[in-house]
């Protein structure tokens, strides 16, 4: 990014911070953010966007690395673009935040058991099955997607998408049955055993 | 009665009723308190021309000759009178010429608002004739913008403009206007109508708590000094700034932009510091053990290199813009507010002081390095001639330049007693701004002194507009410093390439001077005959070439009622200084 090192910075790390951008709903509203943090230097890991309850807003939510700097500068000239009304750091509060795949996988009748196994273990779906082929679908936060695609790779991956992160902000402290089960899911991958 | 509210009255007792998509844009203008228009017509914008047309009691349209030029006097008249200068232009090439002026207004926080006529909206997107997508191009060299898709959302959009274009930070909103959408009959349209801004905040006014810790590091503080910038200008905040260098003893460093802030005589005013700054602003910086950056964005050609710029010191940083803020340099103490609501508060907790040593040390910065030049009798030096026409105009001008060394000439030697009487392309440095922007200064101001001190290379950039100056009986004075090259990049080839002279000289290239082999003398003939040109265009110039006559030109170009075009022909061996190398620190300043 095109801020330079600073001798009285004393706050580094680069850290992962997910921030939530509520804007208007309106025609360029998300060229005008990528291309503002595109012209600035910012490295996004993940962005999504989507319509929200009120029709007039959408959200888009980014995955982002950096020092706390480097995050100020992004909220801040995320805040001055005049269609975005609120930014939020999801990352500070206690969040919830989910990333979406289709995944197509090399499946010959030979091994597709295991495949299935598989995604069972991972409380995903299988959505389309073709003669060698599996579509599935899996949902949950970033390190499982991960872990499965980390577990599908020797099968082969032919195709896979992704929706980037979506996340927001817990209404209470207290976390779920789903959610517990999530994070269970979460650490079933090879990458956490 | 308003402003607003009286020239609504006078439009409907005109009784002429907006009708089209673009008299409802032109009558909403009107109702924003607009007296000029810089504006080009064309096919995708004569609707919007026909409609101005309708309001000329009211609404002057100046034709400038080329869009940018346009631009450029819509920025010189929002300088000069704190209000939204207004320009407009026709689709595709019309359009696209504005686009060097707004990204200069987006980097000075300039005021604009640039309305570009746009294809019809069935034909946008399939490459139709003179189409490009503006609002696509700009995003990024704009505060805002605007694709009007429903002729009943021009009042509106009109009304939301002069919001976001006039307040907070300051900057250029586009609205492109669809030509069908021009031609679209509104029936009774509301000319008032609610915003719809959810996004876009003012800063409250500062917190008492932040007013007292700064109250307080500037007791503590021994080594004070303001670096104050446009900011302030914007803000029109050059009395309060006065009364906090006078009540605290502080001395007064200025940023290009903020030249004027308080007057370059002043005992506290130490002029500009940075690249070209003076040695003692630069010390003063430097030393300080505050320092208190108001309205400032710490910009390179100030701080040079970031690590080392006012390293012992606290930093007070004080912004409309909070991403200015930490974007630069890290502030100690972080006050996101306007200067003028910040200072309003401050002063009457801050302690009267007079921090004598410090300003003793300053004193004697000024006495070992003070503002010099070589007192040549064989040529006019540059600097001679701004100084002398100071001495002339006694602080009663309006400036603008182009861009280069005439500028920091200017900047330098110039006697500036107010603010908003020095308009010049700094963020973004565009050349040839200098005499467009006199002729929107000249349009707000028609009996003041406008001088646009130029170069040879700006002048030629938008030469054109001497039509306009002409034609629209606009008397603006042309302090022409013609070296025959582009002065500031020789400057930089003699420093740091050994003297190669890389496409700088402006003359025929089988002049030796083109590879840098010339004698180094006065030409006998110069290139272009800018007085000819002059002539041409129906203006008054004179070309002079020794020092004995410049007092003599400069009192008869004031003295001249019309345009004047003044050529003086001035070495090009001459460098700005002092000069902080780019990247350097004020430990590296160049003094010969």
């Amino acid at each position: 990014m095109s801020v330079s090192p600073d001798s009285h910075t004393f706050r580094t790390g680069r850290m992962r911070h997910v921030l939530s951008a509520l804007v208007q709903n309106r025609p360029g509203v998300l060229a005008h953010i990528s291309g503002m943090l595109a012209s600035r230097g910012f490295n996004i890991d993940s962005l999504a966007v989507g319509e929200t309850e009120d029709p007039q807003l959408s959200r888009i939510t980014f995955v982002i690395m950096g020092d706390d700097r480097v995050l100020e500068q992004v909220r801040k000239q995320l805040e001055k673009i005049v269609t975005v009304v609120r930014v939020i750091d999801i990352s500070r509060q206690d969040h919830v935040e989910r990333d979406l795949m289709l995944i197509k996988v090399e499946a010959p009748a030979s091994q597709r058991a295991e495949i299935i196994g598989l995604v069972q273990v991972f409380r995903g779906r299988i959505v389309d099955v073709g003669p060698d082929q599996l579509m599935i679908e899996i949902s949950g936060q970033e390190k499982k997607i991960e872990s499965f695609i980390d577990l599908m790779r020797p099968y082969g991956i032919c195709e896979l998408a992704r929706t980037g992160r979506i996340a927001l902000v817990r209404s209470s402290a207290s976390v779920s049955a789903a959610e517990v089960e999530e994070e269970e899911a979460a650490i079933v991958g090879p990458v956490h055993l | 009665m308003s402003t607003t509210d009286r020239l609504a009255e006078s439009l409907s007792q005109s009784h002429w009723t907006p009708k089209t998509g673009a008299e409802v844009l032109v009558a909403s203008l009107v109702r924003h308190g607009v007296e000029v228009v810089f504006a080009y017509p064309g096919g995708a914008s004569m609707p919007m021309h026909q409609a101005l047309t309708r309001v000329r009691d009211k609404v002057r349209t100046i034709l400038p000759r080329h869009e940018q030029g346009g631009i450029f006097a819509a920025e010189g008249y929002a300088r000069v009178t704190g209000r939204t200068g207004i320009v407009m232009a026709t689709s595709g090439p019309g359009a696209l010429n504005l686009v060097t002026g707004l990204a200069d207004a987006k980097l000075d926080s300039l005021p604009i608002i640039a309305i570009t006529g746009q294809v019809p909206t069935k034909v946008i997107g399939t490459d139709a004739f003179q189409e490009t997508p503006m609002v696509e191009v700009c995003r990024a060299i704009t505060k805002h913008h605007y694709l009007v898709q429903n002729a009943r959302d021009i009042p509106r959009i009109v009304k939301e403009a002069f919001h976001i274009a006039n307040s907070g930070r300051p900057g250029p909103v586009l609205i492109d206007v669809p030509k069908d959408i021009q031609n679209t009959l509104v029936p009774n349209a509301d000319l008032d109508p609610p915003m719809d801004l959810p996004g876009y905040r003012l800063p409250s006014p500062p917190r008492t708590e932040v007013i007292d810790e700064v109250v307080a590091a500037i007791r503590q503080s021994k080594r004070p000094i303001i670096y104050c910038g446009g900011g302030i200008t914007s803000m029109d905040a050059g009395h309060e700034i006065r009364e906090l260098a006078e009540k605290a003893g502080i001395p007064v460093a200025m940023t290009l932009q903020g030249l004027g802030a308080i007057p370059s005589d002043h005992y506290l005013s130490l002029g500009m510091l940075g690249m070209h700054g003076t040695v003692y602003a630069n010390n003063a910086v430097n030393e300080a053990d505050l320092l208190l950056a108001l309205g400032v964005r710490f910009d390179d050609r100030v701080t040079g290199k970031l690590s080392e710029f006012a390293k012992h010191g606290r930093i007070v940083h004080v912004d409309i813009d909070p991403s200015e803020i930490n974007k630069n340099k890290t502030a100690n103490i972080e006050v996101h507010s306007d200067v003028k609501s910040f200072l309003t508060a401050l002063l009457p907790k801050v302690e009267p002081s007079d921090s004598g040593d410090w300003l003793r040390q300053v004193d004697a910065w000024r006495a070992s390095d003070p503002m010099t030049y070589d007192q040549r009798d064989d040529a006019i030096m540059p600097q001679y001639v701004l100084d002398q026409f100071s001495k002339l105009a006694k602080g009663n001008f309006l400036m603008t330049t182009g861009v280069g060394q005439h500028q920091m000439w200017a900047a330098q030697w110039t006697n500036f007693q107010r603010p908003r009487t020095w308009v010049t392309s700094g963020g973004l440095g565009s050349m040839g701004f200098g005499l467009p922007a006199a002729m929107g200064v000249q349009a707000a101001f028609p009996d003041a002194l406008v001088v646009d001190v130029d170069g040879d290379g700006s002048f030629v950039m938008n030469i054109q507009e001497l039509a306009t100056v002409f034609c629209e009986k606009l008397p603006v004075k042309v302090i022409l410093l013609n070296n025959q090259h582009l002065g500031m990049v020789v400057q930089w080839e003699d420093r740091f390439h050994a003297g190669n002279r890389a496409h700088t000289y402006l003359g025929p290239v089988d002049h030796p001077e083109a590879i840098g082999e010339g004698s180094g003398a006065l030409p006998e003939v110069t290139y272009p005959d800018f007085v000819t040109i002059a002539k041409g265009f129906g203006i008054a110039a004179r070309q002079i070439r020794k020092k004995s006559e410049v007092i003599d030109a400069l009192k008869e170009m004031i003295a001249h009622p019309g345009a004047y075009v003044l050529d003086i022909m001035v070495p090009y061996q001459e460098h700005v200084l002092p000069m902080i190398p780019a990247g350097g620190t004020y430990k590296d300043i160049i003094k010969s």
